[in-house]
């Protein structure tokens, strides 16, 4: 099943360009495996980069370095294609695709969560630019938190699905908030809903109780 | 001080696809040189037009070169430009050596990986006539385009940070962009 709600055009350009924080990388590349359009499209952004390199014009190469580089063609090996990487013997958690697999150091059961109100949570990513990651684990049929944020929120849906104003998020799709908007997002009944979520600003909780929980959400 | 560029004339994507298999399938260091010739100087362009000091733009062109020698054998035409190709290796030896990051990406091995629908046939045909008509139309794009690109693929900025210094609104700077991929679309069929 392809995801129906896409990175937008603006990632998937910033990501071929190299430009984007860590943080939103990883959730772009993680929606890139469970997204063949997607990464159709970051192949078409990255031959931009390609043509944009061929434009750009040039700066003289000094002779040492050309002979440098030569000289050094001997001592250095071919690579053939990466073979498959060796598993280890331990299940590998199928819910959560590589990159994001990679930054977690464990499955999704043998994470340190913490409980966040009705929402358990666990940091991943070190901040970075002022961006902050986290999975999050949304209880079946509960409505998270109503909240806002100063900055831009994404999330990708791991397993399960959520509702958030009107919309409907399964597995791979990615869900886009700025700070116009002020929602609470409700996860479907029957399964519990895993997400990774970045944030490029701290969230704001709006509700009556949400208001109590702000000062415990600053990590 | 070489002169830069009068090796590959045309900026000839077949000419570049003869010169990588050389390099892959005989170790030909003739075709090592011209590949040298054509990309180092726009690579440490590249990474100058980045922020790196000569110094350090000079040290990732040796690496970048030598790793284009040392993977050539995974380079595949029906994919990829050998000037996209290059691209890529620019941006991520940056990534990891400048920004000191990983750079995060989808694991083809993974069995998690939603695969892709069957490549067509003539894919390495298609591949080269697509690039050679987006490195013009690149070529053609009005200036303020062609700038906000630039912006977007060689001075590390995401949009929002462009847009915040040009004192432009997010969505102005996503509109304008968008308009020159617009003008690029026809060019990639990938495109939506
Ligand atoms: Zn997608």
């Amino acid at each position: 099943m392809m995801p129906r709600f896409h990175a937008q055009d603006e990632h998937l350009m910033d990501y071929a360009a190299g430009s984007l924080a860590e943080p939103i990388a990883v959730l772009v590349a993680t929606h890139l495996a469970l997204c063949p359009a997607c990464r159709a499209r970051v192949e078409a952004f990255e031959a931009v980069g390609g043509a944009l390199l061929e434009k750009l014009g040039t700066e003289a190469i000094d002779r040492s370095l050309r002979d440098s580089v030569l000289a050094k063609l001997d001592e250095t090996d071919s690579e053939c294609a990466p073979p498959p990487s060796v598993r280890k013997p331990a299940p590998i958690d199928l819910r959560v695709p590589e990159p994001l697999r990679g930054y977690l150091g464990g499955g999704l059961d043998t994470l340190a969560w913490k409980a966040r109100g009705p929402v358990d949570e666990v940091r991943i990513l070190r901040e970075h630019a002022g961006v902050t990651s986290r999975l999050l684990r949304i209880k079946a049929g509960t409505p998270m938190p109503h909240h806002t944020h100063d900055g831009n929120e994404l999330t990708l849906v791991l397993t399960g699905g959520f509702t958030d104003r009107g919309d409907h998020f399964l597995r791979g799709d990615v869900a886009a908030a700025d700070s116009s908007v002020d929602h609470c997002p409700a996860a479907d009944p029957g399964e519990d809903c895993y997400c990774f979520a970045v944030n490029d600003a701290p969230l704001r909780l709006t509700g009556p109780i949400g208001r109590l929980l702000n000062p415990f959400l600053r990590i | 001080m070489l002169e830069a560029d009068k090796t590959i004339p045309g900026q000839d994507n077949v000419a570049l696809i003869d010169l990588m298999s050389a390099i892959a399938e005989t170790r030909d260091r003739e075709a090592f040189a011209r590949l040298f010739d054509h990309f180092a100087p726009r690579v440490k362009a590249y990474m100058r037009r980045l922020g790196a000091e000569p110094a350090a733009a000079e040290d990732l062109v040796q690496d970048v070169m030598l790793t284009v020698w040392r993977r050539a054998g995974q380079f595949d035409p029906t994919k990829a430009g050998v000037a996209t190709w290059i691209f890529t290796i620019a941006r991520n030896r940056r990534i990891d050596i400048i920004r000191h990051e990983r750079r995060p990406a989808p694991d083809p091995n993974d069995p998690a990986l939603v695969p892709n629908r069957e490549p067509e046939a003539d894919a390495a045909v298609e591949q080269n006539q697509h690039g050679t008509r987006l490195r013009s139309a690149v070529a053609e794009l009005p200036e303020e385009q062609a700038r906000l690109l630039e912006l977007a693929y060689f001075e590390d900025k995401s949009h929002s940070v462009i847009a915040g210094e040009l004192g432009l609104p997010l969505g102005t700077v996503k509109s304008r962009i968008r308009l020159a991929m617009d003008k690029l679309r026809i060019q990639l069929a990938e495109l939506k």
